[in-house]
């Protein structure tokens, strides 16, 4: 009898200090299907699929491919047996084009010389094929997220494997993109190429899957033919209870201005023109304010613009009555600013720190933490991360002295969020807060924004999902090309118009 | 258990910083060999022994006195690369920074007859302002702080050769002698000279560069300033974004490892051990020594003290080597492969653990396999 399994996973167990982070979990891939994983943040997703691509080596348990037992000792071997993945974090270098990048470990040469003239065509063909569009020529620092994942893809394919893993390859991209890369996963699963697929949006999940393998807290729960389960039964057999999908709030009370932007104009890295054009905008207390938009369209330059991350080519910023125009980075958020950044790993955290040296990051030099002789008061800051850590249920293996490095990516950003809204600022500025986060986390984060308005707060939420958008926010900004194109009332319009807006097809004069 | 201490992040540095040493010891004796093969393990007996040399025991605590004198400044100059290296900055510009405050020091004690509190102070302060300069080069004008280093080391040089040419003997290259041109600015020996057998070098020079490495370790884990350093260090995009003037810190602490240098600088030639050449073609080897130092130390100021010693030691012992039988490089010269080889203690720690990966995933194979047998065994009966 043929054997029907392209990979077999059996009974493997992986320990880390101070946590099992599978625990004897079996999962099969069947050849040509895409097969979902699904768990909470800090389930063992990500750490079995490094089981299977090399980077770990499980204690117990053994991996088969095609029927055969084999071992798999590193990413070589891994890359040897067909075996590819995106990681959850991009592993690309930087300052290298997206060319290098993919043909990086396998170019191809004529005596020791670089034959690239052969490699970009090989690039340029299978991105025509498959329809990922990148320049080979740019530079990953200069790319927008969406595009360095294409350039991932493009790796994996690049090297002919077989068996694709894909480590949350959603969370970062804009609900089109998204909805071309699972149309790309399926034309490769046609094609016979079998597919590992990790998210946590349930309706991704439903839409491409063909199976459904689910984790808790390292274990194994069971695995769905995905047609015959409903959203609302896989998220309850991954949490463990009922989860309230949406959003409860009341109608919003707007007070005085907390935050007003005008004429705000920020220049771009990628080219010559400004990210973001004039914009004028405003925030008050009591409401959530939501920039809405297709990646790219100047969103990160306007965050990194009024943070201060990036300098202001002109414009003028006023914080709660006070003109933060040219304010440092720390008069901002002693003035009440909280930021949540888009990139968790870049801005958000000291991977090397331990967890609760993350928690003090914007304020270790309160009284609270620090003494008057300047030494770091270690008692109140464990116990002020052990705090966050049970209020925002942040899981890693050794508590509060986990290095940030080794928590899962949910986790991760669990503590960013924890941390920048327990600041109590006057303005929270939320880019993208829930990415890579399970269901019932996004339940909690959603929460406590919506508690942070009703407490008077004026929140500016920067999403590029528009499920959020149209749940969270109670005034929708469109940002399309740099400048704002649309306010809309997430009461009375809908997705299409929202969508319309965001495309550019269409168009108001706004008045901020 | 005894995996366990094998996987402890302070043994693996120990234990890596010894590896180091007796490859360094064997690859030194190697060498030895080509040239002439009869010395060959007397030569490396010798580096080994340094002051043992001598059979008479007050001779050899004198000795040891000697090798304790420029302990002092190496591990200045050591603390000094790790201060910067914590905060993700290179400092090869030490060596030029201990050049400037030779420079401070000596003109300071004999042209202005300034006392040794003075003297130092002055060459301190001369450091930290010429550590400013890569700073802001690298803070405002992006310049990277080790090609700036190097080229501010050739500058201190002849500044040094320079300004110092004021103050030397008519007859020879080398400055004045301390203790007949300025006796006022010679470090107090606190009596350590009556330990030393007449010693009189060994000065406070020693406990305060101890209490300097102390202070290090201390501001770097136990301050809020150490951990605003760290982070820049760690991640300077989440620095800044956390609000911390990731440029005024770049500055500061290019400044501290300035004047660390110096300060090491004074300790040495406050003592009167040596003179400065004022026909030198190279800035001193204790700042390059200090990068060695400071790894093999595991980057650890405490763990620097002791490997500061070590490499003084072997530098010391390498003057006994018989000179009869190699020319008189070959002390530089083999302790030079120890001091090289003293740099591979990361890449010794990353071959350990490579090693315990595998040995851990054969065990469990191991195991996994008698489980087997086992059960097939339970199961045939
Ligand atoms: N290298 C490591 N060292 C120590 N602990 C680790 C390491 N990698 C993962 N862990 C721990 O193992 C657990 C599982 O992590 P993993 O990254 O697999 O979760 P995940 O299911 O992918 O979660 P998420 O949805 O948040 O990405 C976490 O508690 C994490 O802290
Ligand atoms: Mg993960």
């Amino acid at each position: 009898m043929e054997n029907q399994y392209a990979i077999e996973m059996l009974h493997i167990t992986k320990k880390f200090p101070g946590i099992i982070a599978n625990d004897d979990v079996t999962i099969q891939l069947k050849k040509g299907e895409i097969h979902a994983l699904l768990g909470e943040n800090g389930a063992g997703k990500s750490t079995l699929m490094s089981v299977l691509f090399g980077l770990y080596q499980a204690e117990e348990g053994i991996i088969k491919k095609d029927g055969k037992e084999v071992k798999i000792n590193n990413p070589n071997d891994a890359n040897a047996l067909g075996i590819g993945m995106v990681h959850q974090h991009f592993k690309l270098v930087e300052c290298f084009t997206v060319l290098d990048n993919i043909i990086m470990g396998v170019e191809p040469n004529k005596f020791g010389f670089l034959q690239k003239d052969e490699a970009r065509k090989k690039v340029v063909e299978l991105s025509d094929k498959y329809g990922l569009h990148v320049d080979p020529d740019a530079y990953i620092e200069d790319i927008t997220v969406g595009m360095q994942q294409r350039t991932e893809i493009l790796k994996m394919l690049y090297r002919e494997n077989e068996i694709l893993i894909f480590d949350e390859p959603t969370a970062v991209l804009t609900p089109q993109e998204i909805d071309e890369l699972m149309q790309i996963m399926k034309n490769l699963a046609k094609e016979g190429k079998s597919i590992l697929f990790i998210s946590h949006k349930l309706n991704e999940i439903k839409a491409v899957a063909d199976r459904c393998s689910v984790l808790r807290k390292g274990k194994y729960i069971g695995t769905v033919d995905t047609k015959d389960a409903t959203i609302e039964e896989l998220s309850a057999m991954m949490v463990g209870h009922n989860v309230n999908l949406h959003v409860q709030k009341d109608e919003s009370v707007p007070g005085d201005v907390v935050l007003d932007i005008e004429n705000m104009t920020v220049a771009s890295k990628m080219h010559k023109n400004n990210a973001v054009k004039n914009v004028s905008l405003k925030v008050h207390r009591g409401e959530i304010v939501c920039i809405a938009g297709i990646d790219g369209n100047g969103q990160t330059e306007f965050v990194h613009g009024l943070t201060g991350l990036e300098p202001l080519v002109s414009g003028k910023v006023t914080l709660c009555g006070e003109d933060i125009t040219k304010a440092a980075i720390r008069r901002k958020i002693l003035g009440g600013m909280s930021h949540i950044p888009e990139d968790r790993h870049k801005h958000g955290l000291v991977l090397d720190y331990s967890l609760e040296d993350n928690c003090i990051l914007m304020n270790y030099f309160d009284p609270e933490f620090t003494d008057k002789f300047g030494f770091l008061r270690r008692d109140n800051i464990r116990k002020y991360s052990e705090k966050l850590i049970e209020q925002y249920d942040v899981r890693s293996g050794q508590g509060p002295i986990t290095i940030a490095r080794s928590m899962s990516g949910g986790n991760q950003q669990k503590a960013i969020v924890a941390r920048e809204i327990d600041r109590n600022p006057e303005l929270l500025i939320a880019v993208q807060p829930t990415r890579g986060l399970d269901v019932g986390a996004i339940e909690y984060i959603h929460k406590q924004i919506v508690a942070q308005r009703d407490a008077g707060k004026g929140v500016l939420l920067v999403s590029l999902e528009l499920e959020e958008v149209m749940d969270v926010s109670d005034r929708i900004l469109v940002m399309y090309e740099g400048e704002i194109v649309g306010e809309l009332d997430p009461k009375t319009t809908t997705e299409d118009e929202l969508g319309l807006y965001m495309a550019g097809a269409k168009r108001d004069e706004v008045k901020a | 258990m005894s995996k366990k201490i094998l996987r402890n992040e302070a043994f693996q540095s120990l234990f890596a910083s010894f590896i180091c040493i007796i490859l360094g010891v064997l690859i030194g004796y190697i060498v030895l060999l080509f040239i002439n093969p009869t010395g060959a393990g007397e030569a490396i007996m010798e580096v080994l022994k340094n002051f043992f040399h001598y059979s008479k025991a007050n001779l050899q605590i004198k000795n040891f006195g000697n090798t304790l004198v420029k302990t002092a400044p190496l591990l200045m100059c050591a603390l000094s690369i790790l201060f910067s290296y914590k905060v993700g900055l290179f400092n090869i510009g030490a060596a030029g920074q201990y050049c400037v405050g030779i420079c401070a020091s000596i003109f300071c004690a004999i042209q202005f007859g300034l006392g040794w509190l003075p003297c130092m102070i002055i060459a301190a302060v001369c450091g930290a302002a010429y550590g400013a300069v890569v700073g802001l080069l690298k803070s405002y004008c992006n310049v990277n702080e080790v090609i700036s280093g190097i080229m501010l080391n050739w500058i201190a040089l002849y500044t040094t050769n320079m300004i110092l040419n004021n103050v030397k003997e008519t007859t020879s290259p080398y400055t004045f002698h301390l203790n007949t041109h300025g006796e006022q600015a010679m470090l107090p020996g606190l009596g350590m000279d009556k330990i030393f057998a007449g010693n009189t070098y060994v000065t406070i020079a020693l406990p305060l560069a101890v209490l300097t490495a102390v202070a290090i370790h201390i501001i770097l884990e136990k301050t809020k300033f150490g951990y605003e350093l760290k982070a820049t260090g760690f991640n300077k995009n989440a620095a800044k974004y956390a609000g911390m003037a990731e440029k005024r810190n770049i500055i500061v602490t290019l400044m501290i490892s300035g004047a660390i240098a110096a300060l090491g600088a004074s300790f040495m030639y406050l003592t009167d051990y040596e003179q400065w050449s004022c026909t030198s073609s190279a800035v001193p080897a204790m700042g390059f020594n200090g990068i060695a130092a400071a790894f093999l130390g595991g980057l650890n100021p405490i763990g620097t003290i002791f490997s500061s010693y070590f490499i003084q030691h072997i530098t010391n012992g390498g003057a006994y080597v018989d000179k009869t039988m190699y020319c008189s490089q070959i002390s530089d010269l083999i302790s030079a492969i120890i001091i090289y080889l003293c740099g591979f203690v990361f890449f010794i720690k990353y071959t350990m653990n490579q090693i315990l990966d595998k040995q851990e995933e054969k065990a469990a194979l191991k195991e996994k396999a008698a489980a087997e047998a086992n059960t097939q065994e339970g199961g045939d009966k």
